[in-house]
């Protein structure tokens, strides 16, 4: 019998969301997080006030083609960077990451030099937003 | 044992701690894609065969904040702990969300636990096996301890019900809870019952109807099932509930019941991953192959029934073997 010429199939994309920094509500990464799973995604969902070196750590056991961070509090400027130079570290600085919340225009121009990929505010659609997480994942495999 | 030289990369960078070449031989594994083969072969001599914990109970009734909380405990004396953490994938969207890693807490750094979400991926008898070489892997790696979480429903607590060596069966002080519980099934398949949240009113009475339940569905002569109070927000009890644990392990040496345990798990699986991939391959053949498509028109006119084409099928395979 000769071995079957199925395709192979497509497996889930796996996604990392997690909300860094002090504030205390995740109502957004939440909804993004449904959506993404309504879109077909494993989403791990790390939940409230993780430090960069956790969002590392939870993407790399995880084995994660995406990393999306919300954000809502005034410190991206600084956990960005770090978790930018944290993934590269570690050699995984090819997972691409994205980032929704509050951020002023000025630092969402430093944060996409600095490496981040898409960058979403409170006005961005879930169906952009899964679009733009699909597209970044798929050119990542 | 074979010498390290040859070993598949991937395999030897497991075997030296590479965490990154262990989460993505978990990936490998869970994708069911062939590159796995070879890893898991090369590592299974390696394996010791470590305790493997399930836990198993309804949505919240605080598996993974025990887990988080077992954890600290078995680390602070210098226990490894791998964590492997089952969720239901959405039957609509094949996606999910996976939350346990919320109450996994402050270990940016420890490198004595690996913490692992997986989806079921809705596949019968499919979260088991992944999750069982998953825990090879770990045991592989060097970790000390699995501990595997999951649901306690019928898509899901599978995965315990056919690998974990000790089981354990969370509970909450909740009547109704408990009764949807026994209709789940899982009364019949715990080593150990916990009540957690034992700070809440009513922890009394649920662990005295728990017991008397217990004494009705002892399982064996040997091994009397436990029942332990805990808490993790206090915290209390945890300590009571790894010693149980701990004391069906024992158990298992001292019964016997540990490699009778092994010899049929293994004969399960080894005819498991046969029985899917020969599934597979029908199931191809039967719609690709130009005189079994026949087979499969003639069941629908009525013509021939189901069984005696499946022996037509059997057959036909056979020859071609
Ligand atoms: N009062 C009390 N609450 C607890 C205790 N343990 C956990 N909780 C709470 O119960 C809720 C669920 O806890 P988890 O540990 O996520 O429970 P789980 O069983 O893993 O939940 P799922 O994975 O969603 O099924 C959280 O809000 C916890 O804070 C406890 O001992 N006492
Ligand atoms: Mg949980």
């Amino acid at each position: 019998m000769p071995a079957p010429r199925k395709a192979a199939p497509a497996h889930p994309i796996r996604v990392l969301i997690a909300k860094p920094g002090l504030d205390g509500h995740d109502r957004g990464a939440k909804v993004v997080a449904r959506a993404l799973r309504d879109a077909g995604m494993e989403v791990i969902y790390a939940g409230l006030r993780q430090t960069p070196e956790e969002i590392v750590r939870a993407a790399l056991e995880e084995d994660v083609d995406l990393i999306g961070l919300s954000i809502l509090s005034g410190a991206h400027m600084a956990l960005f960077p770090r978790v930018l130079a944290l993934l590269k570290q570690q050699k995984a600085g090819n997972v691409p990451v994205f980032a929704g919340g509050i951020i002023p225009d000025e630092d969402a121009q430093r944060l996409k030099k600095a490496g981040v990929r898409a960058i979403f505010g409170p006005g961005a659609s879930l169906e952009e937003i899964v679009a733009t997480a699909q597209k970044l994942a798929r050119r990542r495999a | 044992m074979s010498e390290p030289a040859r070993l598949p990369a991937a395999a030897r960078a497991i075997l030296r701690g590479d965490r990154r070449a262990l989460a993505r031989a978990i990936t490998a594994v869970e994708n069911g894609d062939p590159a796995a083969d070879a890893i898991l072969g090369a590592i299974y001599p390696r394996t010791r065969g470590v305790p493997i914990v399930g836990l198993a109970g309804p949505l919240g009734v605080g598996k993974s904040s025990l887990i988080n909380a077992l954890i600290s405990l078995l680390r602070a004396s210098g226990r490894t702990v791998a964590v492997v953490a089952v969720d239901p994938s959405s039957p609509f969207s094949g996606g999910s969300v996976l939350g346990d890693r919320i109450r996994f807490e402050g270990r940016a750094t420890d490198t004595g636990v690996f913490f692992r979400s997986m989806a079921s991926r809705g596949a019968v008898g499919g979260v088991a096996a992944a999750t069982l070489e998953a825990a090879r892997l770990l045991d592989a790696a060097g970790f000390d301890i699995v501990l595997v979480e999951t649901v306690g429903s019928g898509q899901v607590d599978v995965a315990i019900r056919e690998i974990a060596t000790t089981r354990v069966v969370v509970l909450v002080p909740h009547l109704g809870d408990e009764v949807q519980t026994l209709k789940a099934g899982l009364f019949e398949i715990a080593d150990v019952f916990c009540v957690n949240k034992t700070d809440l009113p009513g922890a009394d009475i649920a662990q005295r109807n728990l017991r008397d339940l217990v004494v009705q569905g002892r399982k064996t002569e040997e091994w009397a099932t436990r029942i332990v109070g805990t808490s993790t927000t206090q915290p209390n009890g945890i300590d009571a509930l790894w010693e149980a644990i701990e004391a069906h392990e024992r158990y298992l040496d001292a019964s016997g019941e540990r490699a009778r345990n092994e010899r049929q798990r293994l004969s399960t699986e080894i005819v498991g991953l046969v029985r899917d991939r020969v599934g597979r391959e029908l199931a191809h053949e039967l719609e690709h192959d130009p005189e079994l498509r026949g087979l499969l028109d003639q069941v629908i006119a009525r013509s021939l029934d189901p069984r005696a084409a499946a022996r037509r099928l059997r057959l036909a395979v056979r020859r071609t073997e």
